[in-house]
């Protein structure tokens, strides 16, 4: 059942009736914000925690999922407000404190990550909406002595057949004293008048004057602002630390020693910065210092040559392979990637002896709480975090162990004044939490006709997930989940398959990156797959079709895509097509590029054609932005991305050696949506996957070259050709 | 001391010369819709219009930058090619994070008050210094076309 909790704040507190009603109260809410609110405000609807409306007609919404750019805090309240009905020009949007009320449906905790909020709150939202609705319905209904059935509700008022009506703003402080309906009847699809429709974003107005407010924009009376020195090698730790040319820096306030290193603390960021550049520390570099990544791609390589721990077994595997005609065999790596988000780390934290009050852009809410209140010696009721603007998340900003929160509580506590950690481009680039690096072992059996008959696998690379909180639910019989997504569950008909994987530990700090495990898998997997399509002489496109028949949804993306995409059209000299499909987080995508590549390996993608499958829409225009963004995220790492190590060290620091796609390499990208009653899917992510492979298949399908190992930068390139 | 100009207004703050403009203009002035991305003048996050051209803040010693007139995305508005630039943002639903697009429109800004009708290659010229970790570039490009026609409308969309 959804559990909807209704009552305006100021309502709940005065009355008892909810208790023992079942309805919704975790045991955690902070309440002390209800009563400011209460005290500050008049009464007014609130006819679940998520929905506030004003005598003014205001409708705030409190939107439990951050906003990192992906459209939230748009296609939530159109959930809401499909079913509510408000005026859609009234709605306004607020970060949910953290309160279980906000816990994610399918996580339990409050959390945005895994493309999976407009699925996710699908049904909440609208029962949220609906109910509202119905109570303010019951409201009217009462003032006029009406029968309910007499009344209906449009755009922010609710009218009587006799033609009176009454706005929502009017209604909402009695509407409030109303029982929650038991039971809200939802619309039937078609009735829809939002859900479905493209739709602005409600964040653009404050995004394009300023206003917006991200984490990096908060001030405090009496904050100090403070930037972290941190181990060059990770786990390092500090031997000695010599303080005083930093104290002696104008503005510099305080130095103070955190887990994670030595914070200096200042009146604003350069004196901070300026500060960090006087410390003089000696550190023991720890048992990474010898860590090379060019080491680790031997080691990798050597350890996919053994049996690994297998993620998926069908058919046997060797009587397939003795079967083949021919057998093709290749390795495949990728590298180390940072998020990169536009808005570098950084947390604001307020320590008092009673209470922690934190200002983050955070996708971890109950997380980033918990971790605050063991390192403060709080109560988790005791943490209050204000969600803000993310500058972009891709799963840096959801981090098991709190870093970047952490670490600002930890200064806090230890300079006892309000702090502000500020993460330098360096130090984020630097400071791990990267997609691990991988390395792939495939091969694969063709009978006489050209048809795969068996499939083996081997992955190595690091589990995100071991060692943490979420091992329990993500990690089964010594797998990680997101190793082997998009591998062990490839969908093209082949009777013999071994999947298996090693996950060596290495002390470099991996985590969720855009996609997780498919931005490397579905590389792999849709690279290899077009080796074999050529190998059995087949065309890339026809040769995936032949194996999908199974898979209707995946046929669709792919074949809509190449119908658009003009598959088998000639182009001009030089120029190429590429095709990938891949399912992950419930949608499918296929996309063709369209890409140009020298003889100096320089290339250009000029047009991606993509086709989207994820199921019902909600904003189209959403879907759009989406997928247009996870190409150019999918492309900066195809075609630039790379942390490397050496001596324990990252060689990378900012956008000169870690550069992501600019405007001026950006392709056409033109999107196609498939027409489904399937019930929603993600669209953060899931057009990250197939870029690359995509590209890669062009650089084929142009020089007949392949390459397996990314970025693919021109020496990249060169060197593939040397191997083809 | 060292004095300002920014948005019409005089500002003096007690700053030594060398601090970059960036953090004067956000933790001095609070003025915090100019953004800062890289530090070393690589993302464009940072763009103000220091006499009407766009420029990285974060690469203008603070002192360097008295006696000139200084906008900032929160006046940028008042002029007829940032009100321009920005309605077309939100029409062309522009932002995603947002975090880019304080540059991304100064810069935009800039360029259409000195060209008021770019070719897509001098779009590319312009923007390509102002890095989008969202990816809204296609948008971005169709954007600065539409507030291009904007203008030459006369301020209508
Ligand atoms: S912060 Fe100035 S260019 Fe990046
Ligand atoms: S909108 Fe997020 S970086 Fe540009």
């Amino acid at each position: 059942m959804t559990r909807i909790f209704n009552l305006s704040r100021r309502a709940f507190l005065k009355t008892s009736a909810f208790v023992g009603c079942g309805l919704i109260l975790g045991t955690h809410i902070d309440w002390t914000w209800a009563e400011e609110e209460a005290k500050s405000q008049p009464a007014s609807l609130e006819p679940n925690a998520f929905i506030h409306i004003a005598p003014d007609e205001t409708v705030t919404i409190m939107v439990n999922h951050s906003e990192m750019g992906q459209g939230v805090y748009t296609s939530l309240p159109m959930l809401i407000n499909e079913e509510l009905d408000a005026d859609w020009k009234k709605i306004r949007v607020e970060s949910a404190p953290v309160a279980a009320v906000y816990n994610h449906t399918a996580f339990g905790m409050q959390m945005t990550g895994g493309s999976t909020s407009v699925w996710s709150e699908y049904d909440r939202l609208r029962k949220v909406g609906a109910a509202a609705r119905q109570m303010l319905i019951a409201a009217a209904a009462a003032e006029w002595k009406a029968d309910e059935k007499a009344c209906h509700a449009r755009k922010g008022k609710v009218f009587h057949t006799s033609g009176k009506s009454l706005t929502y703003g009017q209604l909402a402080e009695k509407a409030a004293a109303l029982p929650v309906p038991r039971d809200v009847k939802l619309k039937d699809t078609p009735a829809f008048k939002l859900i479905g429709r493209p739709t602005r974003r409600l964040d653009s107005p404050e995004k394009v004057n300023g206003a917006a407010k991200f984490g990096l924009d908060v001030f405090l009376p009496g904050m100090l602002t403070a930037v972290v020195a941190r181990p060059p090698t990770f786990g390092a730790k500090v031997k000695s630390v010599d303080t005083e040319k930093a104290k002696s820096v104008r503005g510099v306030k305080d130095v103070v020693q955190v887990p994670s290193g030595v914070a200096v603390l200042a009146s604003d960021f350069w004196q901070a910065r300026t500060g960090r550049e006087a410390l003089k520390i000696e550190w023991d570099m720890g048992p990474n210092a010898e860590l090379s990544t060019a080491g680790m791609k031997e080691q990798y390589a050597q350890l996919s040559k053994k049996p690994g721990k297998a993620a998926k077994k069908t058919g046997d595997l060797e009587a397939g392979f003795a079967s083949a005609a021919k057998t093709i065999s290749a390795e495949y790596t990728v590298p180390y990637l940072a998020h990169a988000t536009m808005e570098p780390m950084n947390c604001t934290v307020d320590l008092r002896p009673d209470s922690c009050e934190i200002w983050a852009g955070t996708q971890f809410q109950t997380v980033d709480r918990n971790n605050a209140a063991a390192i403060s010696g709080l109560k988790p009721e005791q943490v209050k975090i204000n969600t803000m603007f993310l500058g972009g998340g891709f799963g840096r900003r959801a981090n098991p162990a709190s870093d970047f929160v952490s670490e600002a509580v930890h200064a806090a506590k230890a300079a006892k004044t309000p702090v502000k950690v500020i993460w330098t481009r360096e130090d984020d680039t630097r400071g791990g939490y990267y997609r691990p690096m991988w390395y792939d072992s495939i091969s694969a059996g063709l009978d006489k006709s050209g048809n795969p008959v068996a499939w083996k696998h081997t992955i190595v690379g690091q589990s995100i997930v071991a060692g943490t909180p979420f091992e329990k639910v993500l990690l089964k019989d010594g797998i990680d989940h997101t190793s082997v997504e998009g591998a062990a569950d490839i969908p093209y008909a082949i009777p013999n398959i071994l999947v298996d994987l090693h996950s060596p530990s290495v002390g470099v700090p991996v985590l969720w990156w855009r996609s997780v495990g498919h931005s490397h898998t579905a590389f792999v997997v849709e690279s290899f797959i077009d080796e074999l399509a050529h190998a059995a002489k087949k065309d890339p496109f026809e040769f995936r079709k032949g194996l999908l028949a199974k898979h209707p949804r995946h046929l669709g993306v792919l074949t809509l895509a190449a119908e658009k995409a003009g598959w088998g059209r000639p182009l001009p000299k030089g120029m190429g097509r590429g095709i990938a499909v891949h399912e992950s987080f419930g949608s499918y995508v296929a996309q063709v590029a369209e890409v140009s590549v020298n003889k100096n390996g320089e290339l250009r993608v000029h047009r991606v054609i993509s086709a989207v499958d994820c199921g019902r829409t909600v904003n189209p225009q959403t879907i759009n932005a989406q997928m247009e963004s996870a190409t150019v995220f999918g492309l900066s790492a195809a075609l630039h991305g790379a942390i490397t190590l050496k001596d324990g060290m990252v060689e990378q620091s900012n956008f000169h050696d870690y550069p992501i796609l600019r405007l001026n390499e950006m392709p056409k990208v033109i999107v196609h949506i498939v027409k489904s009653k399937e019930k929603p899917g993600g669209i953060g992510e899931p057009g990250v996957p197939p870029i690359g492979p995509a590209v890669a298949n062009a650089v084929f399908s142009v020089l007949g070259v392949r390459v397996r190992q990314l970025p693919m930068k021109p020496e990249t390139i060169l060197e593939a050709a040397k191997g083809t | 001391m060292i004095s300002l100009e920014i948005n019409g207004k005089q500002h003096s703050v007690d700053v030594e010369p060398d601090v970059p403009l960036l953090w004067v203009i956000r933790e001095h002035l609070r003025l915090t819709g100019t953004k800062f991305g890289c530090g070393i003048g690589m993302c464009g996050s940072c763009t103000v219009h220091v006499d009407g051209k766009a420029e990285r803040s974060c690469q203008i010693p603070v002192g360097q930058a008295q006696g000139k007139k200084i906008t900032t995305i929160e006046e940028v508005g008042s002029t007829p090619a940032g009100a321009a630039v920005q309605k077309a943002w939100v029409i062309e639903d522009v932002p995603q994070c947002g975090y880019c697009q304080s540059g991304q429109i100064m810069a935009a800004a800039a360029l259409l008050s000195r060209t008021p009708k770019p070719t897509d290659a001098e779009i590319d010229d312009n923007l390509s210094g102002n890095l989008c970790r969202c990816g809204t570039y296609q948008r971005i490009r169709n954007a600065v076309q539409t507030a291009s026609r904007t203008m030459r409308k006369g301020g209508k969309p």
